[in-house]
């Protein structure tokens, strides 16, 4: 048989057996990654999306930080029990400033996509620091140590905001410069309650049903 | 006659090391499963907490374990099938050292609070770059043992370790991409909805070559070497080798169904992943044809037995996925624990379990004495298996319980359950889910107890290349 010949060509040649791999395992992934990367309209911020504040990133980080996303996921489907029980669905130019992007696989515990202006702020803090005491039923760490540490320990807040600008994220030199006062006294509990406050918190998602 | 011979201490290292990160892996999962039953048994250490613990758990189970072991039998068998000695052992050694202090380290800087964010690929940039280039010289010896192989053909098996090395190296440094704000902390240079989809041909690709395809290397090598018996078809070998490179990588966006992303994509991903059924069974069909010949030593050879399980769960989970990657059915399954049951019907039925039996074959050879104990191998055996199945059983139940109620309407067209409700209904399947891990976790001692046994009394072992002539490369 002819292609086996082929075949045998390829399999008695270590270079040739590694580009056919190359070859071959590329084309699926350009088909779909070179679409989508060079489209900047899946990353275009929504009407009216803003960055987020310097104590709303001190937050997120901290989120990302405690792999808060093992267990609640950010996107709401569009299917009606979901758009009943979270809000509105979730639309891609509401992420654009996410980096990297929190979807999450797993909901063990609820979606967050919409939590900002669910709960008071004193919710919020109670629940971090003891969940039992405001769900009983709930299995989710207690987070005592956010209230202990201090906002932004590593003194990075600047280099990483100029890191996002790099990245195309429109803050301001005022914005960067007072970003060490905005986080000054506060503590990683106080970060944590201004993320979640934050989000989907966005004029786009009234369009939606 | 010929003078050379195997390197296989650096094998044995890396069979040490893949035991020693099973168990620690292992034990981090059973207690992060006991962290949903009982949540207050992190005893409020940041350490402890479910969040980085479980990250910890699936970096060292994945990298610790699987890599580990599949880097160890890929220089062993490598070395057998082109009749030389590894090329560059120094090399090798460096591949060892730098891979198990990046474990060692990376499992550290998870704990400490060091995430990048994205699943599976939670590493920040240092140990990025670190990984990609113990990778590279991963990559160096195994070619360079191919290259000056005195073989004519390369052998199956070196295929698809070879997809595994070249196809991880691809996904690793295309979704690691990022810019470092600090030593501990990078921001992915892709946003959103694009870092989302990324981020999916990573996650399902880094399953399919390092989880799929650098286990069915595992397979066949010591599949045919524990039967005795030839693959059954190098035809379909061929066919299922090059559909798998090719099919496997367009499934990703499975993972974001019904997400904000592209319809198009959605549906092409779904479209694949049915497609990929396919080149998936063919290897099983190959495999299980293989065995058929070796009936009475599968009766007996705690070994073949592992191997053959392994083949079955993995025709069970590579069944599974495609089902669950169609819209109607992921709707139901997506966000829920039969995710969970997925993910472990494939890491313990066939990735842990085919490398039970590897090592089972594998030690005795390296110790150059018999295993210690064939009887401990078999209580080892149904331990496994009772652990898998009650693992994946408890977890079909809590996911599709989840699925079912989470998009229950009532007759005014309100959500019938409270999220709180249905969590709270998860408690049984989560204890239960515990007592599997404990059961599955009970083997893996066992077996560790066997192997250190059996390399107790080890003898020094020097295999050689056999002299044959038929097939020899000038």
């Amino acid at each position: 048989m002819n292609w086996m010949s082929l075949h045998r060509r390829l399999e008695r040649n270590t270079g040739l057996l590694i580009f056919g791999i190359l070859v071959v395992s590329s084309i699926g992934g350009m088909v779909q990654l070179l679409p989508i990367v060079s489209d900047d309209s899946h990353a275009h911020p929504a009407a009216g999306l803003a960055v987020y504040s310097a104590l709303e990133l001190e937050g997120r980080d901290i989120y990302i930080r405690e792999s808060c996303g093992t267990c609640h996921t950010q996107q709401i489907r569009p299917l009606l029990a979901e758009v009943k029980r979270y809000g509105p669905y979730s639309g891609a130019g509401e992420f654009a400033y996410d980096r990297p992007f929190l979807w999450g696989s797993k909901r063990t515990g609820p979606d967050l996509h919409r939590i900002g202006g669910r709960y008071s702020d004193t919710w919020h803090r109670l629940h971090l620091l003891d969940p039992r005491a405001v769900v009983p039923e709930s299995i989710m760490p207690a987070y005592p140590w956010l209230e202990r540490n201090a906002a932004d320990r590593g003194g990075s807040i600047q280099a990483r905001l100029q890191t996002l600008v790099k990245l195309g994220h429109p803050y301001s030199a005022e914005d960067i410069a007072a970003a060490p006062a905005a986080l000054a006294g506060k503590t990683e509990l106080d970060a944590v309650v201004a993320y979640l406050q934050s989000m989907g918190r966005h004029p786009q998602a009234t369009v939606h049903p | 006659m010929s003078t050379i011979h195997y390197e296989d201490r650096v094998v044995t290292a890396f069979t040490y090391c893949a035991v020693f990160w099973a168990l620690v892996g292992m034990v981090a999962g059973v207690y992060v499963a006991a962290e949903l039953v009982w949540p207050t048994i992190d005893f409020g250490l940041p350490q402890l907490s479910f969040g980085r613990l479980r990250t910890a758990h699936t970096n060292l189970v994945l990298f610790g374990f699987g890599v580990s072991a599949l880097i160890g039998t890929a220089f062993y068998s490598v070395q057998r099938t082109s009749h030389v000695r590894l090329f560059a052992p120094g090399l090798a050694w460096a591949v060892f050292y730098a891979w198990q202090a990046a474990i060692v380290l990376g499992a550290a800087s998870i704990l400490a609070g060091w995430n990048a964010g994205k699943e599976y690929a939670e590493l920040e940039w240092p140990f990025d770059i670190a990984i990609t280039l113990a990778w590279v010289g991963f990559a160096v010896v195994f070619f360079g043992t191919i290259a000056t192989r005195k073989i004519e053909s390369i052998y199956i098996s070196n295929w698809f370790y070879g997809a595994l090395i070249i196809v991880v190296a691809m996904l690793h440094i295309v979704n690691s991409l990022a810019l470092p704000a600090t030593l501990g902390k990078s921001y992915s240079l892709f946003a959103g909805a694009q870092d989302a989809v990324v981020q999916w041909w990573y996650g399902h690709n880094a399953v399919g070559f390092l989880l799929t395809g650098g286990f069915l290397g595992m397979l066949y090598y010591f599949l045919p070497k524990q039967a005795e018996q030839p693959i059954w078809s190098y035809r379909l070998s061929i066919v299922a080798f090059w559909a798998f490179v090719y099919t496997y990588i367009w499934a990703g966006p499975h993972h974001l169904h019904y997400h904000a992303i592209p319809e198009w994509l959605q549906s092409l991903g779904m479209v694949m992943s049915l497609i990929l059924l396919a080149p998936s069974w063919a290897t099983m069909v190959n495999g299980i044809m293989t065995v058929s010949g070796a009936a009475k030593k599968l009766k007996t050879d705690p070994a073949l037995k592992f191997i053959v399980l392994a083949l079955a769960f993995y025709g069970l989970a590579t069944f599974e996925g495609p089902m669950l990657a169609i819209k109607s059915v992921n709707v139901f399954s997506h966000f829920t624990e039969w995710t969970i049951g997925h993910v472990h019907s494939g890491a313990l039925g066939w990735n842990a379990l085919i490398t039970f039996g590897t090592f089972y074959f594998l030690v005795p050879r390296l110790a150059g004495r018999p295993l210690y104990s064939a009887r401990l191998a078999n209580i080892h055996f149904w331990l496994a298996l009772a652990g898998t199945m009650l693992y994946i059983l408890a977890m079909w139940g809590a996911g599709v319980s989840q699925g079912v109620l989470w998009l229950s309407l009532d007759e005014l067209g309100e959500v019938r359950f409270s999220f709180n409700e249905v969590m709270a209904a998860m408690r049984p399947y989560y204890i239960l889910r515990f007592i599997a891990g404990l059961l599955f976790l009970a083997g893996a001692v066992l077996m560790a107890w066997n192997l250190a046994k059996t390399f107790a009394g080890r003898q020094t072992v020097v295999a050689m290349p056999p002299a044959i002539a038929a097939g020899v490369r000038a």
